[in-house]
């Protein structure tokens, strides 16, 4: 569950958590394209430095950690299967001749799916980092400014919510469970998938429950009753904005340019030279 | 026999709910756990068959420490009925939810079929063997629960709230059912709020508050203290609440049965006739 964790909202007063969430999301969105944008692990690792700054003014560092060692499983399979695919097909890579034998090989497989896997890492510390500092009230804001139907924010700001709910839920399940010979670790592979079964359908059930019950308590309070919605609060950018909205656009523009212009090495034929 | 030394207990969110906590609970004794909210009862109770384990201190159930052995090895002799039947049920028909657990264990063929039997009976279910358990009503879907622990006829059976949700006829049944169980020379831990419940059973009492234990003793002796009852943010029953504003008449202070204050109230009235 430790995952879930990391991507629980923290109430912390920081430069960070006062940014608007769209700017937030926009900055995200950069890293994210970025991070698609390149294959090669040097680029990858200086875009895993580009959040840091972010996680250490917004004072989160601990719960950012956990997020990424909830995905440490995650992130060991992708490195897995991208090693063993480029081994079987090998063709596909420069600097290979089929097949595989040499060390330099090796090392470029290696490099190759490392890479792989940091692009997986910088996305969740990047995501981690604005769900972490923004809270599901102002992101409900940030999407009904951005002219988004209330029906469909209201539907993904709950979803958000009882995201923590639901983790609790499944921890109480499973400990239902296992007070009745439950043992999850027990078995092989197919049994283990199984032993999930008994956890599964009851967190389902109570799930659909409780948005029926959600439906009807917010139906006779009158949701969607008026047409028109006002806001109390309402979200106003500021200095820090305009700042990280040029900070990102030139990050962007950086990018584009070095993915057009520069051949940037691999860490192999750095090495080898 | 379950001995509980010193224990301290810290959840991973830093929460100390438990601080120094010592009990002896014997075999075959009656337990009723009180307190408030938040007070730490369930997590103490949890740690009977190992769901938790101790931060720090011990707890040896039948002389083994709980952290020497898995929730299914304690679960064996200690049954565990989690306060919502709807974290555990999830087979497509009552018999297979009691089947469940003693497949678990292991048990055979046979003797599985001989238990579900005498436990669909135990709970009055039997009719509903082959009904799905989420077509139940709460209160049947709560014996249905039950019958699924005690199936396999735990020695120690520890029951999390059982009187919440259920109507006055239901309340009643269960209450035979508990001292018929404890008559049985079972050893029956009661997690509840229910001080009307706790009157009419009698069992030893302990009363928590922020993770300690602040008396233990008799149901007569601690539920007409109502100071003592006012740390753990509880009132005494109605009937030992009218005794004690009555106290100036020259009534007893320590009536917490119905049956004995009629009695007193009868041989009162007499004499003044």
């Amino acid at each position: 569950m430790s995952v879930f964790e990391g991507f629980k909202f923290r109430k912390v007063s920081s430069v960070v958590h006062d940014l608007d969430p769209r700017i937030k999301f926009f900055f995200v969105s950069v890293l994210f394209v970025m991070a698609i944008l390149f294959t090669k692990l040097l680029a990858l690792t200086v875009l895993f430095f580009i959040p840091l700054p972010f996680v250490f003014m917004a004072k989160v560092n601990r719960q950012w950690l956990r997020s990424l060692r909830g995905a440490a499983f995650l992130a060991i399979f992708i490195f897995a299967t991208n090693f063993i695919f480029g081994y079987f097909s090998p063709a596909s890579f420069q600097g290979i001749t089929p097949p595989v034998d040499t060390l330099v090989e090796y090392l470029v497989l290696l490099e190759r799916a490392a890479a792989m896997t940091l692009r997986f890492v910088v996305l969740i510390a990047s995501f981690s980092v604005f769900f972490l500092t923004t809270s599901p009230d102002h992101l409900g804001l940030a999407l009904q400014q951005s002219r988004i139907p209330y029906e469909f924010c209201f539907a993904f700001t709950t979803a958000v919510r009882f995201v923590p709910v639901l983790a609790d839920e499944a921890q109480t399940i499973m400990d239902a469970q296992k007070a009745r010979g439950l043992e999850l670790e027990r078995g092989n592979l197919l049994k283990r998938v199984k032993n999930y079964i008994p956890i599964l359908i009851p967190l389902i059930v109570n799930a659909i429950r409780r948005s029926l019950e959600l439906a009807e308590s917010m139906e006779s309070r009158a949701w969607g009753a008026s047409e028109k919605r006002t806001n109390l609060y309402e979200l106003k950018l500021k200095r820090a904005d305009y700042i990280l909205v040029l900070i990102s656009v030139l990050m962007l523009l950086l990018a584009v340019y070095v993915w057009l212009y520069v051949s940037i090495p691999s860490l192999t034929t750095l090495l080898s030279l | 026999m379950i001995e509980v030394k010193d224990l301290y207990y810290t959840y991973p969110t830093g929460l100390e709910a438990l601080k120094g906590i010592s009990l002896t609970v014997n075999d075959g004794e009656f337990l009723a756990v009180m307190g408030q909210n938040g007070a730490g009862k369930t997590t103490l109770v949890k740690h009977f068959n190992g769901l938790l384990k101790p931060t720090k201190g011990e707890i040896l159930v039948d002389g083994v420490s709980t952290r020497d052995v898995s929730v299914a090895q304690l679960a064996r002799n200690v049954g565990f009925v989690f306060q919502n039947p709807d974290h555990q049920l999830f087979s497509e028909t009552v018999e297979e939810e009691i089947v469940f657990a003693l497949r678990n264990f292991g048990f055979e063929k046979a003797v599985i079929e001989k238990q579900v039997d005498w436990a669909l009976n135990l709970l009055d279910v039997t009719q509903y063997r082959k009904t799905s358990p989420f077509m139940l009503s709460g209160g049947e879907r709560k014996r249905v629960a039950l019958a699924s622990i005690l199936a396999w006829d735990p020695q120690v059976i520890i029951l999390d709230e059982p009187t919440i949700g259920q109507d006055h006829q239901q309340k009643e049944k269960l209450q035979q059912f508990i001292l018929q169980l404890n008559a049985q020379k079972k050893t029956v831990i009661v997690v509840t709020h229910d001080v009307e419940f706790v009157a009419e059973c009698s069992p030893r009492v302990i009363l928590m508050s922020q993770g300690k234990i602040v008396v233990d003793g008799t149901a007569k002796k601690i539920l007409t203290n109502p100071k003592v009852l006012a740390q753990a943010s509880i009132v005494p029953p109605q009937i030992t609440q009218i005794f004690l504003e009555l106290a100036d008449l020259g009534l007893p202070t320590d009536v917490i049965d119905v049956h004995e204050a009629t009695k007193i109230l009868l041989n009162r009235l007499r004499k003044r006739s």
